[in-house]
């Protein structure tokens, strides 16, 4: 059992029956691979390549924008065939590099990696940001930024982000049980760039079989620990987290750095450990497709740039049409107008459910219940800012600690008036801080 | 391959409670007051009980209707403030007296001020309130087995002893649904494990209350005199019902200690030194009116602002 959490916080029905004990799968993409030259937090990837190209599986096909930014490379080898706007996942129009796979899959000479133990940590940081790593949970901010906090030296904790306390998703469940070995090494090459850091994995404790193996692995590892908290939503988001772990708050205009915290997901330290050790940057990441409308739910292991439509055939197909298509988690994922879009370093699953629950429930006046106080992590009034920003009230909004939301919707589930609460105090805080920065 | 799935803002699921489930169970859990009421009061009983329900929907539906709103009668709402005013109501009101209490209640306290979920105080107290104002004589006639005589808490005014187990178990004269203690509760344990209310409000209510006679009412720690207090009027379902009425509370948690302060120093200041046996329907409506202020001062600390623990 475990005891580390945080106040707040909701139990949904975690859905992750349907693809929890499914193998991770290696799938073969088909003939058109897309890359959004934006997959992460930051200036887009600038193209260096043209159409007519001829480009190796691993070579790199955009360069990263600015120093927040990150690298991208191609997963196939193949021909330039477009660079032209097209949707991503989180249904932005993004300028997108397309290849057409010649299903040679012949990848370059990759430069041979010291050894570990000569690396130092420049070197590291630099062949993490090469790789075009990013965090790889959903918010794609680059590794390389992230692994570079002003204070090194103070930086106590590296906490591995092994929560996955969104439900159906058993993506990084599946790479802590099968990759054990890849994910420990990735945090210990982390742990070389922070001389005095701990690392920490903390992990939900519905998912002991991974706690298990994580254990014993680390068991020779004086610098690690196995952490078990409670399984609880959001109890992966990254304040929650390096609370429930390290018992230290912070707010939301400070860094997890300012507590002393660095925070990567599981994916994330995996692709940390190829591009470190193996010298490999980032072609592949682990994809759940769930849902209950998916024939046969399963993880697969999945080269960026493939069409999301093929990952629906390699689930077996629809049992029947979804009423709804998500790329992410159900809590804080994005509902997909078309599967015509292709897997990014930021898909986690692509979710198809039969029934669209915020469409059959209608919203009604709040009766003040107080269950959204209840399960605000942050421990806010989602009500009342839900009024506030449909009455357009900004400065009651900031007064009332609007901009601590962390938009989990923690609120909008338990709400039983069924009033999209974080919609409204989502768009009243991107109001908010966008009139802060101008200031 | 047809497209446009639905899109929405996230969270794309939701949790199975509504408000009509919880109005649904807060109704249920006022059957066993009603149903003792019934047994305690005989036939004139269920008829108050049935024409307060039936007239608060009627008027719900009335008023929405002609002001060309949508009909919210399904959420259960107004079967419950209904319900409600008829618990409050001797067995003895007549016909036209338990109408027109509800549909003060609900036009001129619930649907003028907005409908439901902006009312700034509990529509069945106020209408009881109104009623006790416009109707004193017939509000504090209280009669059981067909003899009028004063209640428990009177008697206990004036100085007379009173039977603490008639109280718990409410064979004594009253309102419908006030006199059985075990009766309501029953509902409020009902309510407290559906976790439709929290004890916060009722326990610091009771326990601010049982303090302030202790201090004041001149009898001392006595429990017999405690009993008789907490068991009389209308306490015990004005604490568990009325005083946890989700609309007309403080959201905030700590909002939710201070009303319940609020609440018990009113009642014992009504009962004590007012010129009425009763005081909770008034420490209620007037406490209600201090919610905005009570929410002002009681906004809770963010996490990572001091908020976290």
């Amino acid at each position: 059992m475990g005891f580390f959490t945080f106040k707040g916080g909701i139990h949904p029905s975690d859905g992750k029956s349907l693809a929890k004990d499914k193998a991770i799968v290696s799938l073969k993409p088909g003939k058109e691979l897309v890359y959004p030259l934006s997959q992460h937090i930051g200036a887009l990837a600038s193209s260096i390549v043209a159409v007519g190209d001829r480009v190796l599986k691993g070579q790199k096909i955009a360069e990263a924008g600015g120093f927040v930014s990150a690298p991208i490379y191609a997963s196939v080898s193949g021909t330039v065939k477009k660079i032209e706007p097209r949707f991503t996942p989180s249904g932005a129009k993004v300028n997108c590099i397309v290849i057409e796979n010649d299903e040679a899959y012949e990848e370059v000479a990759y430069a041979k990696t010291k050894a570990f133990e000569q690396l130092t940590k420049e070197e590291i940081l630099n062949l993490i940001g090469d790789a075009g790593v990013v965090g790889m949970g959903g918010a794609g901010f680059p590794a390389r930024v992230k692994l570079s906090p002003k204070e090194p030296e103070k930086i106590e904790y590296v906490i591995a982000n092994c929560a996955e306390c969104e439900p159906y998703i058993t993506a990084d469940y599946r790479r802590m049980l099968e990759d054990t070995e890849k994910l420990v090494s990735g945090m210990r090459v982390v742990l070389k760039l922070f001389d005095h850091a701990k690392g920490i994995f903390a992990v939900e404790d519905n998912k002991p079989d991974a706690i298990a193996k994580l254990k014993e692995l680390t068991k020779n590892e004086p610098r690690m620990e196995v952490k078990e908290l409670k399984t609880k939503y959001p109890q992966g988001g990254e304040r929650q987290l390096i609370f429930a772990a390290t018992g230290r708050a912070i707010h939301s205009a400070m860094l997890p750095a300012d507590a002393g915290c660095v925070v990567n997901n599981v994916e994330t330290l995996i692709s940390i450990h190829r591009a470190v050790i193996e010298g490999k940057p980032l072609l592949e990441r682990v994809v759940t497709v769930s849902g209950e409308s998916i024939r046969e739910p399963g993880n697969f292991l999945v080269p960026l740039g493939m069409n999301q439509k093929e990952l629906i055939e390699a689930a077996g197909g629809w049992k029947g049409e979804p009423k709804k298509v998500i790329s992410g988690g159900p809590m804080m994922g994005f509902a997909m107008i078309t599967l015509d879009v292709s897997v990014t370093k930021t898909s986690s699953s692509i979710l198809c459910l039969s029934k669209d629950e915020v469409e059959e429930m209608e919203p009604s006046a709040c009766i003040n219940c107080g269950r959204c106080v209840d399960v605000c992590p942050s421990r806010l009034i989602p009500s009342r800012l839900a009024d506030l920003s449909e009455r357009y009230d900004e400065e009651t909004f900031v007064k009332w600690q609007g901009l601590e939301c962390m938009e989990c919707g923690s609120c909008s589930f338990v709400c039983p008036a069924k009033r999209p609460l974080k919609q409204a105090i989502g768009s009243m805080r991107k109001i908010a801080l966008a009139n802060r920065r101008k200031k | 391959m047809s497209e446009n799935y639905n899109v929405s803002s996230s969270p794309h699921i939701r949790s199975r409670v509504t408000t009509n489930n919880i109005m649904a169970l807060v109704t249920a859990s006022l059957m066993p007051a009603a149903i003792f009421g019934v047994y305690n009061f005989g036939m004139p009983a269920l008829v108050v009980l049935i024409i307060t329900t039936a007239s608060a929907v009627a008027a719900e539906y009335i008023w929405q209707r002609a002001m060309h709103k949508k009909i919210t009668i399904n959420d259960f709402s107004a079967v419950v403030t209904g319900l409600l005013l008829g618990l409050n109501l001797p067995a003895t009101a007549p016909w036209w007296m338990c109408v027109l209490g509800s549909v003060f209640a609900i036009i001129i306290v619930k649907q003028l001020f907005g409908g439901l979920g902006q009312n700034f105080m509990n529509p069945a107290l106020g209408a009881r309130c109104f009623l006790l104002i416009s109707f004193t004589g017939r509000m504090t006639t209280f009669t059981f087995d067909g003899v009028a005589m004063a209640t428990p808490l009177a008697q206990l005014k004036s100085g007379e002893a009173v039977d603490t187990m008639d109280m718990l178990l409410g064979r004594i004269p009253g309102t419908i649904g006030e006199t059985s203690v075990i009766a309501i509760l029953i509902g409020a344990i009902f309510l407290i494990l559906m976790g439709i209310i929290d004890i916060r409000i009722p326990g610091t209510y009771l326990a601010s209350f049982v303090i302030f006679i202790v201090l004041f009412g001149g009898h001392g720690f006595d429990v017999n005199y405690i009993t008789a207090h907490l068991c009389g009027g209308g306490l015990m379902l004005g604490a568990f019902f009325m005083a946890t009425d989700y609309v007309t509370s403080p959201i905030t948690r700590r909002g939710q200690i201070l009303f319940g302060v609020c609440l018990g120093v009113l009642t014992g200041v009504f009962r004590l030194f007012g010129s009425s046996a009763e005081g909770v329907s008034y420490a209620i409506i007037f406490s209600n009116l201090l919610v905005p202020l009570i929410e002002k001062v009681t906004l809770p600390r963010p996490f990572g602002k001091g908020g976290e623990k």
